[in-house]
């Protein structure tokens, strides 16, 4: 087990791309750690860096203490879970999660004994003798589990682990994933593009956009305190209200009215700068009554969400989205009032995009 | 519910046939009879025609020419009990065997394979080049290869420095083999070239994951998958190279007989021979090897369960 460390990583390709743009990144050993970020990000670059199937262009690469910057990947101590699982279809179960023990020269009865423990250790037991093909998705990725911790390697690096698996199994498989990641305490890393898998899984997250670490923290802090605008409208199911306004007052204008300052910010800020105000959907109140600091508003629509409702209500130009519990919602038409907790409200830099408070 | 019988006033649907096109036998028989048309004069008729004459003691000139006297299985007991047909069918197993299985597969893979990262004007390049060798007709290919292995100032022999070397007539076998390789590795290359484009990287890099060499990668990732393709290429290669009559333009057969392909030997024995009653005999019997050649792969392919 070991901790992964990246200094200034960069992965530069033909033609001045740069994929993986100065990347400082130590992640701590047994960490189950997220790369997070839209397509073209870099995530998957950088875990394929880590890998050794993309060389490194600048920087250094330590797994533990050894410097593997320019080790080839077999040398690293890494295995990894692509996002297809890329099970050979040739061979069966066994064969396949005793592979990386072939290529070590295990004998073939030691071989298919390790792989009968592990595939029993996945809940694959009596499967050893099927070839790929007649598995079910769920199947095929704890059988590319396998091959991939047959070896006990001391990093688990996973592509996409979720992407491939339907709706209800997705969820499953990700309590698994957890747990297994728990059991095993290897230094775990995984890509997604999904805010909410990543928020689930990962102990800590990497935000990133265009080669660039955004932010890097606890799902908490990566979900509570976003460091930019980038990250408030990244993570989430329902996107952060962003209101582009300036401080007026002491207190920020949001459509029709002036909500109090975010208390993180006070002291912060002076009259008339230009900020960005943001706010969850899920930590803004619906009253029927005027409420101080409250906004006045006009429903639009609503959306039901199940156990919530999603509301966009109208305040001058402004939309704003509230989830609100399912026995307190307010019909199209309704005019009422949105409120902000002070506490739960962020103001960021209209220049810089970053978070003042 | 769904009832039984159309509504008054809607049509009757026309009466399902059996077959998938909904077409019916008498249709659908149409539609195929040019192309069985085609396949009967073209390729059934010479067949069979092929097998009359086998028959019979044709000749090119004299008596025999104007009529042909029936002998039955006459020829193909004296073409099988001539030793010079086991000869003609020895060098044509080797030829087969080095400059179609081996060569042609082994190079057209090797270069494939070396090009597979290969991006740009260079692999435009080495690809014009290798193709260029299958694309040139055959007499002017040929007579390239003469000029390259002339005795007198060949290309070869300035190359070399072994001026008066006469490579055809001294190594008669080995220059057939080497220019059949040349022309063929086109093929095998293309094919190829497609094949490892759909062998999926991940499974490339899974197996680099885990530390395997690039034999072991090519020996547990890359020949598995394309297991279907090897096989398409060596049944192709198989036929062509047994069939190919190019090498006559090189050697001629000679000397002595020693680059005496089966085809070749055909052609000597049917029109500078004269007898091609005899010529087709032995045709047929070629036909029967090919035809063995082709089921045996197909056995093999079926036995393996690849796709493609």
């Amino acid at each position: 087990m070991s901790a992964i460390t990246t200094t200034a990583l960069v992965k530069e390709y033909p033609g001045g791309v740069r994929g993986v743009d100065g990347i400082d990144v130590t992640i701590e050993d047994g960490e189950f750690f997220a790369l997070l970020g839209p397509s073209g990000c870099g995530k998957t670059t950088l875990l394929r860096s880590i890998a050794g199937l993309e060389a490194i262009t600048e920087g250094t690469l330590h797994i533990g203490e050894r410097d593997v910057t320019n080790a080839q990947p077999g040398e690293r101590g890494v295995a990894m879970v692509f996002q297809d699982y890329a099970l050979f279809p040739h061979m069966d179960v066994g064969d396949n999660i005793a592979y990386p023990l072939k290529i070590r020269k295990v004998g073939r009865t030691e071989r298919r004994k390790t792989a009968t423990g592990i595939a029993n250790g996945l809940s694959l037991d009596g499967l050893i003798e099927r070839r790929p093909g007649q598995l079910s998705g769920g199947q095929q990725q704890r059988v590319a589990l396998a091959r991939a911790v047959a070896t006990r390697p001391e990093v688990l690096l996973l592509d996409e682990p979720l992407s491939n698996l339907d709706a209800r199994l997705r969820l499953e498989a990700r309590t698994f994933l957890k747990e297994l990641q728990r059991d095993l305490g290897v230094t775990t890393v995984f890509v997604t593009h999904d805010q909410a898998e990543a928020l689930a899984l990962a102990d800590r997250i990497a935000v990133m956009k265009s080669g660039k670490l955004q932010q890097l923290g606890t799902p908490r802090e990566v979900f509570g305190r976003p460091l930019n605008t980038f990250v408030a409208g990244f993570i989430g199911s329902t996107p952060m209200n962003l209101v582009t306004t300036t401080v007026a007052d002491g207190g920020v204008r949001v459509g029709t009215a002036t909500v109090p300052l975010p208390a993180t910010a006070e002291g912060k800020v002076a009259d008339g700068a230009a900020v960005v105000w943001g706010a969850r959907p899920e930590y803004l109140r619906w009253s029927r009554e005027p409420v101080d600091g409250g906004i006045p508003a006009e429903v639009s629509v609503t959306e039901n969400l199940g156990a919530s409702v999603l509301v966009s209500a109208h305040s001058g130009d402004v939309r704003l989205q509230l989830v609100l519990g399912e026995d307190d919602e307010p019909s199209p038409g309704d005019t009422g009032w949105v409120v902000a907790t002070a506490r739960r409200s962020l103001l960021f830099d209209a220049a810089t995009t970053e978070l003042i408070g | 519910m769904l009832s039984a019988d159309p509504p008054r006033g809607v049509r009757r649907p026309r009466k399902r046939t059996d077959d998938v096109a909904g077409l019916g036998h008498a249709r659908a028989g149409l539609f195929v009879a040019p192309a069985l048309a085609i396949v009967g004069l073209f390729l059934v008729f010479p067949a069979v025609w092929t097998l009359y004459l086998g028959m019979t003691n044709y000749r090119l000139t004299g008596l025999a020419a104007a009529e042909p006297e029936f002998v039955g299985i006459d020829n193909f007991t004296q073409a099988l009990g001539d030793d010079a047909f086991w000869s003609s069918l020895g060098l044509t197993l080797v030829f087969v065997l080095l400059s179609g299985v081996i060569g042609q597969t082994l190079l057209g893979f090797s270069v494939a394979w070396a090009l597979r990262h290969v991006t740009g004007w260079v692999k435009t390049l080495i690809e014009t080049l290798v193709l260029a060798a299958w694309v040139i007709p055959a007499s002017v290919a040929s007579f390239l290869w003469l000029a390259l292995l002339d005795r007198r100032n060949g290309t070869l022999n300035e190359l070399l420095g072994t001026d008066g070397m006469a490579w055809l007539i001294e190594y008669p076998m080995a220059s057939i083999i080497v220019f059949n390789i040349w022309v063929g590795t086109a093929f095998s290359m293309l094919l190829f070239s497609s094949a490892l484009a759909a062998v999926p990287p991940s499974q490339m890099e899974s197996a680099r994951m885990v530390g395997a060499t690039s034999w072991q990668q090519l020996r547990d990732v890359v020949v598995p998958n394309i297991k279907g393709h090897i096989l398409t290429n060596t049944l192709l290669i198989t036929l062509w190279t047994f069939n190919t009559f190019t090498p006559y333009l090189l050697t001629a057969g000679g000397p002595r007989g020693e680059s005496e392909i089966l085809a070749v030997y055909i052609y000597r024995t049917a029109i500078p021979g004269g007898q091609l009653g005899m010529g087709a005999a032995i045709s047929l019997i070629m036909l029967v090897i090919n035809l063995v050649i082709a089921l045996g792969y197909l056995r093999v392919a079926r036995g393996t369960g690849t796709k493609s």
